[in-house]
């Protein structure tokens, strides 16, 4: 298979210049939600009183839902709906005008509250900093550090085959 | 004549009450929290999840406990709450391949990429009960070993690539997603909605059709190709933020089947497979669904259907066991008009048969 590589193709080139500000923001509040999915309401809420917060509202008020869960055939195969799952979320704006949305499972109004609040924070210009440092930053080295305790005790129990040699005892 | 069938309501209140009682017990015995059956019982959890079709610890956790451990209640009560919550949309389908796998056996290949994890199992466990666990008992804490992070591809993947199984079903285009949530099941159901009447299936029954298949019923020659289980991510694409935000991870069991193979004058010979997916380290459950998944291809598969668990209306009608127990269940509830009318049919044609016959009809006592 042949790749292209950017100078073959100059259009999608100067295309992805543009979007990369818009993307490389996506990338960074995609990667802030994905750790603070993991932590509880009450971890966030503490790391946060480490940073002044700017005023801000709640845009749209905690909601529980439901979100279908999707598998795919053969694990790679068409999508079927596995069985669905409890989510909340919730809507904050700050008040220089950025709106921050917060998604996670589980029915802790609260969480999703205070996940949209990061997303406006880390998508503000101001605070953007301070969220990674004070709040992101330190919640990404628990989660790491728990999912490499889990790995080290999931690899003590790896099989090491060994032969047993015909004939031998 | 009229059948009065009002009353009852204090009978019924005062039961309830007796039943809020006997959920107790014996109150000098300290009431079990729901962080307890979360933590200590949670395969329970698990199977409460998966047929309750509900990804919720905490909510399971309370439905086992209201339920008394009857986990068939317990599913009922989870399927009930399930309806009272509107829904946002459906998850972009995970990906197991990613799975932080916490086990992973395969029974094909000693040596697979990523290698045999074996995880907390009870496989090889001498099933002796442990009187160590009646009283106070501590684990010692985990062994540990420095984790490689190589990649466990699945063994189907593997065997894929040398074109030896064959591959998963690809989506048309733009075709939805069916849900039986939404739609009354039709028949003939295509896959998407077999696997999805199956992960929420009885565990119990699906073992049993499982079963009767390697017994012979629809026999299809099975190895576990791979059974893994383990975290995976969740997302789901928000319209409002305008990309696929992450919800969190799930815990799942999936398990590959490899079965026997199959080929024809324009194809060559390949293994096929099952296919089977549930919430929490549900293996039975999984290993289940996944025979009796390469069961329901018979048609698609050109196989003769001979047995139950080939019959997709016979498996897909009596797998749910809400619907099951609602319809056996319900025979306790008064039928008083019905049967008093079967009574009198009965009368009826008792005593034509004694004039036919010139007896004597007996007289009965309640008459």
């Amino acid at each position: 298979m042949k790749l292209s590589i950017i100078t073959d193709n100059f259009d999608p080139a100067s295309l992805a210049i543009k979007m990369t500000q818009q993307d490389s923001q996506q990338i960074q509040r995609k990667a802030a939600m994905a750790v603070l999915v993991h932590a509880e309401a009450g971890e966030i809420a503490a790391r946060l009183r480490n940073i002044p917060l700017p005023a801000h509202e709640t845009l749209r008020e905690p909601e529980n839902g439901l979100v279908m869960l999707r598998g795919r055939v053969g694990g790679d195969g068409a999508p079927f709906n596995l069985g669905e799952a409890t989510v909340s979320r919730a809507a904050v704006r700050l008040a220089g005008g950025e709106v921050g949305f917060g998604y996670t499972l589980g029915r802790d109004g609260e969480k999703a509250r205070l996940i949209a609040l990061c997303d406006a924070l880390v998508q503000s210009r101001e605070f953007g900093v301070a969220v990674e440092r004070e709040v992101v930053a330190p919640l990404r080295e628990n989660l790491a550090a728990q999912r490499k305790q889990r790995a080290a005790e999931t690899a003590a129990t790896k099989v090491d085959f060994y032969t047993m040699v015909r004939g031998e005892g | 004549m009229y059948v009065a069938v009002k009353g009852g309501e204090r009978a019924i209140e005062n039961a309830h009450r007796l039943l809020a009682h006997a959920r107790r017990g014996d109150q000098a015995v300290p009431e079990v929290t729901l962080d307890q059956i979360s933590e200590q019982l949670g395969l329970a959890v698990d199977r409460t999840m998966s047929e309750g079709s509900l990804y919720d610890r905490e909510l399971a956790a309370l439905a086992i406990k209201q339920a008394r451990g009857d986990l068939i209640e317990a599913i009922f009560l989870v399927r009930a709450f399930r309806a009272t919550l509107p829904r946002f949309g459906a998850s972009e389908p995970v990906d197991t391949g990613a799975m932080r796998v916490e086990r992973r056996v395969s029974s094909t290949f000693k040596d697979i990429p990523g290698g045999q994890i074996l995880g907390p199992t009870f496989d090889y466990t001498h099933r002796l009960l442990d009187p160590a666990l009646a009283q106070g008992f501590v684990p010692e804490a985990p062994a540990t070993a420095e984790a490689v992070t190589a990649a466990t591809p699945r063994v189907t993947d593997i065997l894929g690539r040398d074109g030896l199984i064959e591959s998963s079903p690809q989506a048309e285009p733009d075709a939805p997603v069916g849900d039986l949530t939404r739609e009354p099941l039709d028949f003939p159901a295509d896959r998407d909605l077999r696997l999805q009447n199956l992960a929420r299936g009885d565990e119990g029954f699906l073992l049993a059709m499982g079963y009767s298949t390697q017994r012979g019923y629809g026999r299809n020659h099975p190895f576990a190709g791979e059974i893994r289980f383990g975290e995976v991510e969740v997302e789901f694409f928000a319209e409002d933020v305008g990309f696929a935000v992450p919800l969190g991870s799930i815990e799942l069991t999936e398990c590959q089947m490899v079965n026997q193979f199959k080929g024809s004058a324009t194809e060559a010979p390949c293994f096929t497979r099952g296919y089977g997916l549930a919430f929490g380290q549900s293996e039975r459950k999984t290993m289940s669904m996944a025979l009796v998944d390469r069961a329901l291809r018979a048609r698609e598969l050109g196989e003769e259907v001979t047995a139950p668990a080939q019959d997709e209306e016979f498996v897909m009608s009596h797998s749910d066991n809400v619907q099951a127990t609602g319809f056996v269940e319900h025979l306790k509830l008064p039928h008083y008009v019905d049967f008093q009318s079967e009574l009198g049919l009965l009368r009826k044609l008792r005593k034509e048969f004694a004039e036919a016959n010139d007896v004597e009809p007996m007289q009965e006592a309640a008459e």
